[in-house]
Order: structure tokens, then C-alpha cells, then sequence
């Protein structure tokens, strides 16, 4: 059996090794959270506010996800709001305030410890559709910069890495350092099941992880965690 | 890491199990093993002496004169193996391939027969090949120690595969191409020697170019990649893989679990490891074939060069899903080109000759474009077709007469010189020129697919297929490239 630590748990275990996690706070009362975005300037308005616990798999089929926050007033509603909805079953639960980034351009990372290679690491055209498109590629954790790179020419959505829709191309150094930091996570953090950067959005080219989870074996704890 | 030299190149070989019967394992073994030509001493071993095959069959293995075998072949039952092995020891044998079944495939029983067979080898300090193996091959040695055809020419591909039954088809594909082997084992149940200690020796192999595998099961995938890595970084590896293993079934609360099927897996860790992976066992071969033959190239950049049309637009059809990237053709190599053909040729890439080549344009079209900086890889198409008529005229009923004989005579000289050209040249330049007509398969009489093979060196049946096997060696050196190799 395996255990999934929450949001944002997940996000501040990746972003101790150097992934890119758009900007965010936490907290357990409207109140906390107020002043958790007033004491972080990176926390800029339009943000999004998500009730996350490590038992909320499935925050957007709950409906516990609030897009495009404009101001403080609807924040302080919205996370009325998502404290009211958290389930007995829920066990600890805390409201994720993240800046909202924009982008059109959707990949997934992530890890699987794989029963006969170990450790692996993933990159892929990514978002809702990552599943059916299945245009992905692995390597075995750690990786190298080059491995990073050639993961990124194994894609078959190459285009998606040229400039977009007004976006520029793809830093792709900038995705190669996610995948190596993010492989530095699988290689190291122990009782690591898998993890999903889902989506790893292209913000003006460089990518930010905007959802994270990850799975643990049952009885394991990271410490980044609990320290 | 384990010497392998006994069981690759013997001295002397014996084989237990030699039978007068012709189908059993014994008997075809020592066949075999006197038809390819084996040069050390053989000793048959039979419970029941008497001759077989002109020769001596001993009563027990203590009548081998002490030092005189190093490699034991075991074609008997698994209830008498310890024994012959602690004889063979005495002896003097370091290596063993134990064709013989029964063991770990055979149930319980044979597992803990297997065992016990493998710690037998380890504590008498036999390389154990097997057991459940279909022999081994070693053209150095002039040895075919298989319970199975055929043998192969000598060359430089080594092979290494969990299922014999692709050893034989591609010591086939080596008859049938002429590009030869150095060294081939079935690896059977693998209880010892597996598939990475078969390509630890096949590296450090003088006689070995490149590695050919066939892999089914992967019992420690961490393991295979950081011993083959190592590997991959002095000498070419191709790697076939056929079958998925259940192993990857565990339920994954992840998208990236649900999205790591084995094969993606497999595929990543080929890429890391600088394994050169084929999608079947014919573009594993002649991917191989291309390796042991051709020098590596610096690039992705291709050029295609054809006597005619439509040949030349296929192959760079085929070159959209692989790496390589036919290329413009350089303004100077432009100009070279134009001093040697009729202004009707293409004037782009494929370089299509539209028939303007006279007794010489063929070679030396091909060396300017492999001796030009901006060009990594050649092309050669539409070789063989003067020859095909040729043929036509030499089989029909006015040869030799209104001058047949003559222009038969040039016809085949011509394809003769193109084939040589382009093997000569791609030595010389260092840059490969694949050739490829199904002429390979459809008259392999042909002179220019016959010259090819005659030289050791593959033809390829189509252009899609030397395109893809140059992709090969193209990922190979951009691998090698990219971590300063």
C-alpha cells in the first residue's frame, strides 16, 4: 500500500531540490491564509485557492479547486468557503493559495519506482490529455544534464517546443534542470513511490509546476516533511 | 569478471552424450563441431564406446590425457551432469556449455538440479554456460559447438540472445548477407553467465566490432543498465527485445506510473545506457552488420545518391521518422557535381544521376560527396540494374551476338566497380555509404549485391532499411558525441 502526501507537501518537497513550483502559501483559517499572502510578495493576485490534504486526491472532482482569485475579499470567500467543504474523512486539511501563471503549453514530469529498473524519471506532453496522448519519455534516476536534454528530443511533439501562439520557445535548458532536479528527488528521497508534476505549465517558455503529488510506501516518511 | 577464453576458444573440447543416432544432440554436436572445421582436439564421450563419425568415442571423460580439453560440452541428462563435471575438472576444463534440458524449466526437481549444477561449477571454477542452451559458435576458433545449424562466415559481429532459436536466425542472416560472426552463444537458462557478462567479454573481444543481443527477460533492469552502460561507451551494442514482463503491473496512484509501460521503460533506459535498440531481429542484424562494417559517421547529415528517380525520394521518405536529415547540398559540392553529370540531373539531394553516368560518374560523384565536410553519410541506390539487363541479354537467344557480349561484359564490370567504389571509399573517407537494392534478395547473383557480399559487407533490401540502419549508427555517435566519447 502507499500513502499520498498533499499538495502542498508534495510542492515543498520537490521545490527543496530546485524544481520550479509556482509561487505559494498555506493555512489552516481564512485568517492565516490572509496573512500568509500578505507576508509574500511573490504571492501576486490573480491567484489560485485549493483545499488540499494528504486524504483530497482529487481536488477538481470535488470541486475544491477556486480558479482566478482577483483581490483579497474573494480570496478570504473563497477560502470560507473550501474550509466549509473539507469532510470529516478528511483528516488534516489546509488551504493552498498559489499566483496564477499562464500558459498554453502543458507538460507532465514525474517518477515511478519501477519494480525492475527502480527509480525512473519522466517527461511528456502533459495536462488532462497526458494519459491518451502518451507521448512521454523515461531514464532512470539520476539523470545527467545530457540525459535531460535527449529526453526532450525523444518527444514526438517537437513543436511544441518552438515559439506558440505568441509564447516564445521553450527554455529548454530551463526543463532540463527541472528533470535533473526532479530526478534528484526520486534518486534520493527514500520510500519514494511516484510523483506527478501534472501540469508543468510553460511560462513564457520556462516550465512551472502548478500541481505536485507524491506517493510514499505506507510507513515511510520524508523528511523535508516532518522536519 | 569471469575468463571466458575456454569457452570461446578452446584447446580441446569434449562432448558427453555422442550417440550413433544422427538425431540426437550428442551426434550433431560433434558434427558440427568436425564440419566447421574446429582445429583443437575433440573428444566424444559415450557410455557405449565404439565410433561415431570416424572418430574414438571414450568410454569415460578419465580417459581424456590430463590437459588435454578446456571446455566440456554436456549433452546428457541432468542426473549424471555432477559427475562428468567433476571429471571434466580433473582434467583440466575451466568452461561448460550444457546444452542438455531438464533443469529449472523442468519443475521443481530441475530447480534444485540447477542449483546444485551451479554451485558445482563454482566450486570447481567452470564458466557455466547453459544450461538449456543451444551451443556456441566461435568462428576464430573455426568451432560450431551447437545441437543446431548452422555456422556462419567469420566477421566481426558478436551475439548473445536468451532464445536460440534467434542465435540461428541470425547466424542465417549471416550466411545469407555475408557479413560475418565472430562469436555466438544461446544463453538457455542463464543460472551462471547471462547476457552482460556474454557482452563483457564481447568488448574487451579483439575479434568483435559490435554486440548483437536478444534479450526476453529482465531479471534486474538496475543492474543490466549500469553493467552495459560501461559497455555501450567503448563498443556498439544492439539490442533486440522481444516480449513484456508482467513485472510492471503494480498498481500506481500516479499518472506517470500509469503512463511507465514496460516497453517505455525499457526504451528510456536503452537511450541512457547508449544501447541501440532495433524493433526486430532483422534491423537488429543489419543494424549490427552496418557497425561491423562501416565507419561510425560525425552526424546527422545524409546525402542519396541514385542513378535514377524514384529510389532516391524513398529513402529520404524514410529518413522523416529517424534522426538523419537529408541535407541541402553545399554550393561547392553543387558545383563539383554539375562538372561531372548532363545539366538534367537533380541538382538537389537525392543526388539523382537521371542516367547521365558514364564508365566513371558513379565513383566519382560518391567521392565528392563523401569526402565533403558538410556530408556525414552516403546513400547508394539504383546499383545493379546494368547488370539486370545484363542478365536479360545474357539469358536471351541473340546473345552473344549484335554486340551483346561486349555490353554484357561492361554492364557487369560497372556494378562490380560501384559496389567496390563504395566500399573502398567509405573506408578511405570515414564516411559511411550504405547501398541498398533488392537486388540483395532478388538476385543475389546480381554483380553489384554478389561484390558487396563478396566484400564483406551488407546490402541492404531497400533504402527504407539502410536509412533506418544508418539512423542506428548516426543515434550511436550522437550519443557518444554528447558525453565527450
Amino acid at each position: 500500500m502507499s500513502i499520498t502526501l498533499s499538495e502542498a507537501e508534495s510542492r515543498r518537497v520537490v521545490s527543496g531540490y530546485g524544481v520550479p513550483v509556482s509561487p505559494f502559501v498555506t493555512g489552516t483559517s481564512t485568517a492565516d491564509v490572509l496573512a500568509a499572502v500578505d507576508a509574500d510578495p511573490s504571492v501576486t493576485f490573480p491567484v489560485v485557492a485549493k483545499l488540499c490534504g494528504r486524504a483530497i486526491a482529487h481536488k477538481t472532482e470535488r470541486g475544491l479547486v477556486r480558479l482566478r482569485i482577483a483581490d483579497t475579499d474573494a480570496l478570504a470567500a473563497a477560502c470560507d468557503e473550501l474550509l466549509g467543504k473539507a469532510l470529516p474523512d478528511d483528516g488534516d486539511v489546509e488551504v493552498l493559495v498559489s499566483t496564477m501563471v499562464d500558459g498554453n503549453r502543458e507538460l507532465i514530469a514525474g517518477l515511478n519506482d519501477d519494480p525492475q529498473f527502480g527509480m525512473t524519471v519522466m517527461v511528456g506532453v502533459g495536462g488532462i490529455l497526458a494519459e491518451a496522448i502518451r507521448d512521454v519519455s523515461f531514464r532512470l534516476a539520476p539523470i545527467t544534464e545530457v540525459d535531460a536534454a535527449e529526453m526532450l528530443d525523444d518527444l514526438g511533439t517537437q513543436r511544441l517546443f518552438d515559439e506558440f501562439r505568441g509564447e516564445p520557445a521553450a527554455d529548454r535548458a530551463a526543463i532540463v534542470e527541472a528533470l535533473v532536479a526532479l530526478a534528484r528527488v526520486g534518486a534520493e528521497e527514500p520510500g519514494l513511490r511516484s510523483a506527478d508534476l501534472n501540469p508543468l505549465i510553460l511560462v513564457d517558455g520556462r516550465p512551472v509546476a502548478v500541481d505536485a503529488l507524491l506517493e510514499l510506501d505506507e510507513g515511510s516518511e520524508l523528511e523535508e516533511v516532518t522536519s | 569478471m569471469t575468463d571466458l577464453s575456454a569457452l570461446f576458444d578452446p584447446k580441446g573440447i569434449i562432448v558427453t552424450g555422442v550417440s550413433n543416432h544422427p538425431g540426437k544432440f550428442g551426434f550433431v554436436t560433434l558434427h558440427n563441431i568436425l564440419t566447421s572445421g574446429y582445429e583443437g582436439e575433440v573428444f566424444p564421450v559415450s557410455r557405449e564406446p565404439g565410433e561415431v563419425l570416424g572418430r574414438q568415442v571414450l568410454g569415460s571423460i578419465d580417459d581424456v590425457p590430463d590437459g588435454a580439453a578446456d571446455m566440456l560440452f554436456i549433452c546428457t541428462p541432468p542426473a549424471i551432469n555432477e559427475g562428468l563435471l567433476r571429471q571434466a575438472a580433473a582434467k583440466g576444463v575451466t568452461a561448460a556449455f550444457c546444452a542438455a534440458g531438464g533443469y529449472r524449466e523442468a519443475g521443481p526437481e530441475g530447480v534444485e538440479m540447477e542449483q546444485r549444477l551451479v554451485a558445482l561449477c563454482e566450486e570447481l571454477g567452470i564458466a557455466l554456460a547453459g544450461p538449456n542452451g543451444q551451443g556456441v559458435v566461435s568462428t576464430p576458433s573455426s568451432m560450431c559447438a551447437q545441437i543446431v545449424a548452422p555456422y556462419a562466415p567469420a566477421g566481426k559481429i558478436a551475439i548473445a540472445s536468451q532464445s536460440g532459436n534467434f542465435v540461428s536466425s541470425f547466424l542465417n542472416l549471416a550466411n545469407h548477407t555475408g557479413v560475418g560472426v565472430s562469436r555466438a552463444v544461446a544463453a538457455g537458462n542463464a543460472s551462471v553467465l547471462g547476457i552482460a557478462d556474454y557482452l563483457d567479454y564481447f568488448t574487451d573481444d579483439p575479434e568483435t566490432a559490435v554486440s548483437l543481443v536478444y534479450i526476453e527477460s529482465v531479471d534486474d533492469g538496475r543492474e543490466m543498465f549500469e553493467r552495459m552502460a560501461p559497455l555501450a561507451a567503448r563498443k556498439p551494442i544492439v539490442v533486440v527485445k522481444g516480449g513484456a514482463s508482467a513485472a510492471g503491473a503494480r498498481a500506481a496512484a500516479s499518472h506517470t506510473g500509469a503512463l511507465a509501460s514496460d516497453d517505455a521503460v525499457f526504451d528510456g533506459m536503452c537511450r541512457q545506457a547508449g544501447l541501440i535498440r532495433a524493433r526486430d531481429v532483422e534491423e537488429a542484424f543489419e543494424a549490427a552488420a552496418t557497425f561491423a562494417t562501416q565507419p561510425l559517421p560525425d552526424g546527422d547529415r545524409v546525402v542519396v545518391v541514385t542513378t535514377v528517380g524514384g529510389w532516391g525520394v524513398a529513402a529520404v521518405d524514410a529518413m522523416a521518422d529517424t534522426r538523419l536529415e537529408p541535407t541541402t547540398l553545399p554550393d561547392d559540392l553543387m558545383a563539383a557535381i554539375d562538372e561531372k553529370l548532363p545539366p538534367r540531373w537533380s541538382k538537389n539531394n537525392p543526388i539523382d544521376m537521371a542516367g547521365g553516368e558514364t564508365r566513371d560518374t558513379v565513383p566519382e560523384i560518391l567521392q565528392l560527396v563523401a569526402e565533403h565536410p558538410e556530408v556525414d553519410a552516403a546513400v547508394l541506390l539504383g546499383v545493379g540494374i546494368q547488370s539486370n539487363t545484363a542478365a536479360m541479354m545474357r539469358g536471351g537467344p541473340f546473345f552473344p551476338d549484335h554486340g551483346l557480349e561486349r555490353i554484357v561484359g561492361f554492364h557487369e564490370r560497372q556494378d562490380t566497380r560501384y559496389a567496390e567504389a563504395a566500399a573502398e571509399i567509405s573506408t578511405a573517407t570515414g564516411t559511411p555509404i550504405v547501398v541498398a537494392t533488392e537486388l540483395a534478395n532478388a538476385g543475389p547473383d546480381n554483380p553489384a549485391p554478389a561484390t558487396l557480399r563478396s566484400l564483406g559487407r551488407l546490402c541492404h533490401a531497400s533504402a527504407g532499411r539502410a536509412v533506418r540502419s544508418l539512423h542506428h549508427l548516426a543515434g550511436y555517435s550522437a550519443w557518444k558525441r554528447a558525453r565527450g566519447l
